[in-house]
């Protein structure tokens, strides 16, 4: 019938568990609906900044070889 | 007649087991409330307000340079914020920082350690910091000079009781941020080597860690072999948010370029968007014939593409919004186990079991 002693640092976490899900649950949430249209105005808004998005002319990125030059 | 036990043990231990019982139903109870909070708010998918936004077209990628020098397993890389110069690590313990447009190497540091899982370039490109199986961070000061020796001005930051899986600098070359094998995250000051704050919370190793881009936030999230992405408050040491969808280990967090969202890669073979407003998982971006974990995850400037390095060697190239792949990437000849874009978004870079880092664009 005798079960172990529960040691005292397994109450403590268990407590700490307890606290941390109480902060948890009261945060303020917002609708997927609401989230998901600020995410997508930011993409948006900052497409034409993406240059892997929208590709850059190659003269621009430095990354992209130019044409060789031939010396004559 | 026997004499009963002594009376006051017997009860105290009924009653710390009473204790232990109450507050296990507490926190069940209260997990079930969290989840029914969030699910009160998930009027919609993101894929499906997506709906209306223009599809994308081909991508055209390809590798536009290799780096070639690492004689082993290359397990971490940084960009420096000069938008050339990138730094990498590998399990031969060598620590190389590259010019990316010339492939030229200008630094070379060997660590005492092999496995060398963890490196950051600093915000002012002077000086870059790693570490991995020494449980360490160390800071290197970069010097001009090509002949001196690096190793000598070596700083030890951090100190971990298991292995550093990431590191990266705050807003300054001040401060290091670490997480660990031993299950914790760390702020620390590398001027004095002083813990500043330690984040405790993951009952397992955490593997990933990223700041959130805005200077206001203070925040940070990591990720972890608990299968759990948690949000925490660099100031106060508490963590605000918990996320547990993944099925496997998350290597690799990445937040979304708002900062109110993040990405996570998983050996689940799943890569998962995550919107702290909504507290909830928003998106997954998964296939069938994707059967590999991913090792690293990160955005496209403007949040619309989510680049995933993956254990079958390839990149899988991902628009965020719809949830669809609209690329996949081959070239390297093993595992992909690194992957950041520039901070200018012109390129990506990976590294490789292979040996090799390579930048695509």
């Amino acid at each position: 019938m005798s079960t172990k002693t529960p040691s005292s640092s397994s109450i403590a976490q268990a407590r700490r568990t307890v606290q941390q899900l109480k902060r948890e649950a009261r945060i303020e949430r917002i609708k997927v609906s609401k989230a998901s249209s600020d995410l997508m105005r930011y993409c948006g808004e900052h497409a034409k900044n993406d240059p892997l998005l929208m590709g850059i002319p190659t003269s621009e990125n430095p990354f992209k070889d130019k044409k060789p030059c031939t010396v004559l | 007649m026997r004499s009963p036990p002594i009376p006051e043990m017997a009860t105290q231990e009924v009653q710390l087991n009473e204790t232990l019982a109450h507050l296990k139903t507490e926190s069940d109870t209260l997990k079930t409330k969290l989840e029914e909070e969030r699910a009160k708010l998930h009027d919609v998918e993101l894929h499906q307000v997506a709906e209306k936004v223009e599809a994308l077209g081909q991508f055209v990628m390809k590798t536009r340079r290799t780096l070639k020098g690492h004689g082993n397993k290359v397990l971490c890389m940084d960009w420096c914020k000069d938008k050339r110069r990138i730094v990498s690590s590998s399990q031969d313990g060598k620590v190389i920082v590259w010019d990316a447009f010339t492939t030229n190497k200008e630094h070379a540091v060997t660590m005492p350690c092999t496995w060398v899982m963890a490196c950051a370039y600093a915000p002012s490109g002077c000086a870059v910091a790693c570490g991995g199986l020494d449980n360490k961070c160390s800071v290197y000061p970069l010097s001009l000079d090509k002949n001196e020796n690096l190793a000598a001005k070596k700083k030890s930051v951090a100190m971990h009781t298991n292995y550093l899986s990431a590191c990266c600098f705050t807003n300054s070359d001040m401060q290091i941020l670490t997480s660990s094998g031993d299950g914790t995250c760390a702020l620390w000051d590398v001027e004095s080597g002083q813990l500043l704050q330690s984040f405790h919370g993951h009952a397992a190793d955490v593997l990933c860690l990223d700041l959130a881009p805005s200077e206001t936030a203070n925040t940070f999230v990591s990720g972890g072999c608990d299968k759990k992405a948690n949000v925490w408050d660099m100031r106060s040491g508490q963590c605000i948010q918990s996320f547990e969808t993944h099925e496997s280990d998350i290597n690799s967090v990445r937040y979304y370029p708002s900062g109110d969202a993040f990405a996570s890669g998983s050996d689940d073979a799943t890569c998962r968007l995550y919107d702290l407003r909504a507290d909830r998982e928003v998106a997954i971006y998964s296939k069938e014939s994707i059967i590999f974990g991913v090792s690293s995850v990160d955005f496209s400037l403007s949040g619309r593409l989510l680049f995933g390095g993956y254990n079958d060697y390839t990149i899988n190239v991902w628009d965020v919004l719809k949830g669809t792949r609209v690329s996949i990437l081959f070239g390297h000849e093993n595992r992909v186990s690194t992957l950041r874009v520039s901070p200018d978004g012109t390129a990506f870079c990976t590294g490789s079991w292979d040996h090799t880092l390579r930048i695509w664009a």
